[in-house]
């Protein structure tokens, strides 16, 4: 297919490179330099879309980043789809793969495009939630179909092969926008001496620029750009960004840059090299030169393919070298918008007329268009529009003085195209970001920033300024104040030479009336994305939808992948003409980040598959890997979960681990424990104010375990400390909570007993912590040990030594989780995998078996221990855990944890307490999670008396146990409860005691 | 993200090193035993939350793991002021 509508010449594109491309499995060519929707034109593709609920066709309206329609499907592979792609944003490259979003079987000819002909009228806001309401429990099936026939673009089903990354990035000012404010301001600052980033999303610096005919210092506009981005490249302090899209302004000067470094030239990043790259910007100051977006107007039938906004039809011929069609009717409201009338003539293509809503305009392209004897129906305005896949004419009929109805004869005038101003809004996006509301200008037309208690500057359009000189020294006075700000010595910066254009007062109107009523008009759409008709806006505010907030969110303006760019001001507009109020009464919504989508990926950056979080290893586990062990994640650290031999399934290594324990000896890594060393001679009396029970007597070479409370009397730690000398001890935590209870103890030492010598220091990686368990263990160390009398007299249970273990100076620790005879050998970390290989050198004749997490878990469980975050909550206390033994009311110190316990609440009968749980068929193992009922003929919602928190299959005991909580279960031994669940089947179990295995402690007293 | 500065450091250091500890200046009764119910759970539970100007204790988790008091504007997420542990903001609400 030849590009019939590309020009001979003229324009930023390289004629002698051509690309090819495919759209919709078509093949077509463009050239270097185009943006898909450029060559999409160049070829006269009128359809790139149907629309969203009504299924029109429809086709490209803008240039840039506000483009709504032509919302592409990207990518030449399944793993390199890209959805939701903006064709006014993408660079064109040779081989690119594209198709339109939606449409079946085609945008050309859809046949949900029927359903929208026909119901238009009956498909009004909340139409789909209104229509598929009943019954409810269909709406799931409902909604999949109706998003089908939606089309939101689709991920990929293949994963993402490219790599994205982050860079972090510090300067002086951030400018954000290279078109003259931004340049401007840069180059000033950057001439000060000030450390700049400058980014912009398109391709080349320049803005608008660009696809300007101005001139500059006599000469065209881009050569006057392409000196200051040489000026801009020698400086070494200074950083320019292309293709790079602000996405978000946050707080403290913080942006989100997302640089795409090769989407503009390939489907796939080349070998080594990164696809996007995000930088996060922390500035100084910032200067927001974001421009403004040309708003179409709102009139009859203004999405027919071949509506188009008029600077978009300037940037098409001047950029791209494109006219999009062959006859033009230009509707607007201001005289900017007479210069794509003069581009369009100039490219050799008919302008059938200019349609002004003004009645009397005067200002030099006004004059210009007429001397070139272009048609300019004054007072007048374009109200319905003839065509069905491309615009055939439109019908212009004359209007009162307001813009608010229709006064004279209509009369049709022939045409293709039809480009559209409204004015223009300032981009106030970014500014929105941080929190800012826009401020209306009745000067402007439109929003422009609010003041931002951030170091930020505006400059040019997005303050509502247009006129090019104006907008060159907005810049250098953007770049200069930020200069002074930073301290620096201002540099003066001559302003470019530009020629002041006269221009006449502009109309402030948005909604073109009808003959008709709007209710009964021909659609007047105001979000093409979203297909928000003025209808619809009059409907949900009849509704009761009055604040702008409201009605955004009932007719979805706004809401689509563009964020209402294009139509949002004129949705606020009509809004506020159907309340009767102004524009600033009514209000405006704001924006939030990211102004344009992006890929997960980019966000990503590095931060996925092993990178994605940071893992811990313990001393042994090289070992562990090869022994065969699976894992399980406890916070960041890889622990061994069991070891599985050769054909064994988890539960029998479970059994076989937890029988060689019982029977001989097993050993657990332990080393994730949290150890913190404290020391000072406030210490002791530290450890009694953070723990529930007594330390004032833990004598050196002795350990106790201790609970830790919140204020609230809730147990969330607990752990082994021992007293190392008279203010020395070592506490040991949980291995998830170590930074908590870490930022607990340095909490209450620094902001509540400052007076007291205590220090804290995080020991737990400088340990390698073995535990080796089992009526075995003592005859296993005695083989390693020569130097710590082991005999159960002297070193008893609960009691710690230094010594040397397989030559490497340990601590020891009788301490046990297990219930048996245990020792805890503690070495420095990078003894640890010897002192473990030692202990297996001599072990096999005790069979010595290593365990990990689940036996751990099941072995204590058979004891009753807890497990602080499993079988607790944040809503036990040590009462309700039946540890009141634990637990001391004799200290001086109103201990952390008392008061809270002593709550009305707390000491309430019937709360939940923790039992031990037998199924009435051993063989049962109860799901944990699973609620307890007293009768299951209950009506639902049921009674529920508690959940079980742990649940193992014991094969020391031959059946299963559980831990659970029952109301009042600590009276309630021997009762029965019943635990239904989700698949139907009822677990039938008796409470008791929690402790299953050696009540009476003798196995560990050995 | 915050940019918050730390009095012990003496650093503008970025929000990912710190933990935020919640409104500050709630001292803990001296006397936890004779308060009544409503008492401890005013000091357990209750915050202020305001819409402006308000007090909070950040912890710097990553850096000197100090306990510092940060004067903010919840609204404009402006931080007015740090100030050490048993220090008292400059900056405080109106009325």
């Amino acid at each position: 297919m030849s590009q019939k509508n590309r020009l001979q010449s003229g324009g930023r594109v390289d004629r002698s490179k051509a690309l090819t491309f495919t759209y919709n499995g078509r093949q077509y060519k463009g050239y270097q330099g185009d943006s898909v929707a450029s060559a999409l034109l160049a070829n006269g593709v009128d359809i790139v879309a149907r629309s969203f609920k009504y299924s029109r066709p429809r086709g490209i309206v803008a240039a840039g980043a506000e483009e709504p329609n032509a919302v592409l499907q990207l990518g030449a592979t399944e793993a390199t789809q890209v959805p939701n792609v903006r064709a006014t944003q993408q660079e064109l490259y040779n081989g690119l793969v594209c198709s339109a979003t939606n449409g079946w079987p085609s945008v050309e000819s859809d046949w949900m495009g029927m359903m929208g002909k026909l119901g238009g009228k009956m498909m009004p806001p909340g139409f789909y939630y209104k229509t598929f309401m009943f019954p409810q429990s269909m709406w799931p099936t409902y909604e999949k179909f109706i998003r089908q026939a939606a089309g939101l673009g689709r991920a990929p089903k293949e994963r993402d092969q490219d790599e994205y990354d982050i860079m972090n990035q510090h300067c002086d000012l951030m400018v954000v926008g290279a078109g003259p404010a931004g340049l401007m301001a840069a180059l000033t600052a950057a001439r000060s001496g000030a450390r700049v980033i400058i980014a912009d999303e398109q391709s080349e610096f320049g803005g608008h620029l660009l696809s300007s005919r101005e001139r500059i210092e006599g000469k065209p506009a881009a050569d006057w750009v392409a000196g200051i981005v040489a000026e801009l490249a020698k400086m070494p302090e200074v950083t320019m960004l292309p293709r790079s899209v602000v996405n978000g302004y946050h707080d403290h000067n913080f942006l989100t840059i997302n640089e795409n470094r090769t989407d503009y030239m390939s489907d796939k990043a080349p070998e080594g090299q990164v696809r996007q790259r995000m930088h996060r910007v922390r500035a100084h100051w910032v200067v927001l030169a974001t421009g403004a977006h040309e708003r179409p107007l709102v009139f009859g039938n203004n999405d027919v393919p071949g509506c188009m906004v008029a600077s978009a039809v300037s940037t098409y011929i001047n950029r791209y070298g494109v006219v999009p069609g062959n006859k033009l009717v230009l509707m607007t409201t201001n005289d900017n918008a007479y210069q794509t009338a003069l581009d369009w003539a100039d490219a050799g293509r008919e302008v059938v007329a200019v349609v002004d809503t003004r009645s009397n305009p005067q200002g030099e392209r006004v004059e210009a268009v007429r001397k070139r004897g272009i048609k300019v129906l004054t007072g007048s305005g374009v109200i319905d529009v003839q065509g069905k896949k491309r615009v055939s004419g439109v019908s212009v009929a004359g209007l009162d003085a307001k813009g608010e109805k229709v006064t004279g004869n209509v009369q049709h005038l022939s045409c293709d195209t039809v480009a559209s101003s409204g004015g223009w809004s300032p981009v106030v996006h970014l500014s929105c970001h941080a929190g800012v509301r826009p401020v209306w200008s009745d000067e402007a037309i439109g929003f422009v920033p609010g003041p931002s208690v951030q170091n930020q500057l505006i400059a040019g359009g997005i303050s509502g300024t247009y006129a090019l000189d104006k907008v060159l020294a907005e810049g250098a006075k953007a770049g200069q104040e930020a200069a002074a700000k930073l301290g620096l010595q201002a540099a003066e910066v001559a302003l470019p030479n530009v020629r002041k254009v006269s221009e006449g007062k502009p109309m402030a109107l948005y909604h073109i009336p009808h003959t008709k009523p709007t209710s009964r008009a021909p659609k007047q759409f105001v979000d093409y994305q979203n297909d928000v008709t003025a209808a619809g806006i009059e409907l949900a505010t009849r509704e009761g939808f009055e604040s702008i907030e409201h009605v955004k969110r009932y007719t979805a303006m706004g809401f689509g992948t563009d964020q209402g760019k294009l139509g949002n001001i004129n949705g606020m507009a009509i809004t506020a003409a159907v309340l009767g109020k102004s524009i600033p009464e009514t209000g405006t919504t704001v924006f939030r980040p990211n102004y344009t989508p992006i890929a997960f990926g980019a966000i990503a950056g590095r931060n996925c598959g092993p990178l994605f979080e940071p893992k811990r290893f313990t001393a042994m586990h090289k070992w562990h890997v090869e022994n065969g062990a699976e894992w399980e994640d406890v916070g960041q650290w890889k622990r061994p979960w069991y070891y599985p031999k050769q054909g064994e399934t988890m539960q029998q290594a479970l059994d076989r681990e937890c029988l060689a324990t019982r029977e001989s000896v097993g050993i657990l890594d332990a080393s994730t424990l949290g150890k913190i060393d404290i020391q000072g001679k406030d210490a002791r009396e530290f450890l009694g104010r953070v723990y529930t029970n007594a330390w004032a007597k833990l004598a050196v070479g002795k350990c106790r375990y201790g609970l830790m409370c919140g204020e609230d009397g809730m147990v969330f730690d607990d752990g082994v400390t021992s007293c190392l000398g008279e203010n020395h001890f070592v506490m040991t935590t949980t291995s998830g909570g170590a930074a908590h209870v870490m930022e607990w103890l340095e909490l209450y030492h620094q902001t509540e007993w400052p007076e007291m010598e205590v220090y804290f220091t995080s020991v737990t990686d400088h340990w390698a912590t073995m535990t080796i368990s089992g009526p075995n263990s003592r005859k296993l160390l005695s083989e390693l040990c020569d130097d710590i009398d082991l005999d159960k007299d002297s070193f008893k249970f609960m009691d710690w030594r230094e010594g040397t273990v397989a030559g490497v100076p340990a601590r020891v620790f009788r301490i046990s989780f297990t219930g048996e005879l245990s020792y805890e050998i503690n070495v420095q970390a990078n003894y640890g995998l010897h002192v473990w290989e030692k202990l297996f050198e001599h072990g096999a004749k005790y069979n010595l078996t290593p365990y990990g997490t689940e036996t751990m878990h099941i072995l204590r469980a058979e004891k009753g221990f807890i497990i602080a975050g499993q079988d607790t909550d944040g809503s036990m206390t040590p009462i309700d855990l039946g540890m009141s033994w634990c637990v001391s009311n004799n200290k001086p110190f109103s201990y952390i944890g008392k008061r809270g316990m002593a709550r009305e609440d707390c000491v309430r009968d019937h709360r939940k307490q923790m039992v031990g749980l037998k199924t009435k068929d051993p063989k049962v193992v109860l799901p944990e999670g699973a609620q307890a009922v007293a009768d299951t003929k209950q009506p639902i919602p049921m009674d529920l008396l508690g959940h079980v928190s742990s649940s193992y299959w014991s094969a020391t005991l031959n059946r299963s146990i559980a831990l659970g909580f029952i109301k009042g279960g600590h009276d309630r031994m021997g009762e029965t409860v019943y635990y239904p669940l989700a698949d139907g089947r009822v677990i039938e179990a008796e409470i008791c005691s929690p402790i299953f295995l050696d009540p009476k402690g003798e196995r560990q007293n050995v | 993200m915050l940019h918050i500065y730390c009095p012990h450091c003496q650093e503008l250091r970025e929000e990912e090193e710190f933990h935020c500890s919640g409104e500050a200046h709630i001292a803990r009764p001296l006397d936890p035993d004779n308060c009544t119910d409503a008492e401890w759970g005013e000091y357990i539970f209750f915050r202020k939350n305001p819409r402006g100007i308000q007090h909070e204790m950040w912890y710097h988790t990553t850096g000197c793991r100090k306990f510092f008091n940060v004067t903010r504007d919840t609204q404009t997420y402006e931080i007015k002021e740090v100030y050490k542990i048993g220090e008292q903001p400059k900056v405080v609400a109106e009325g």
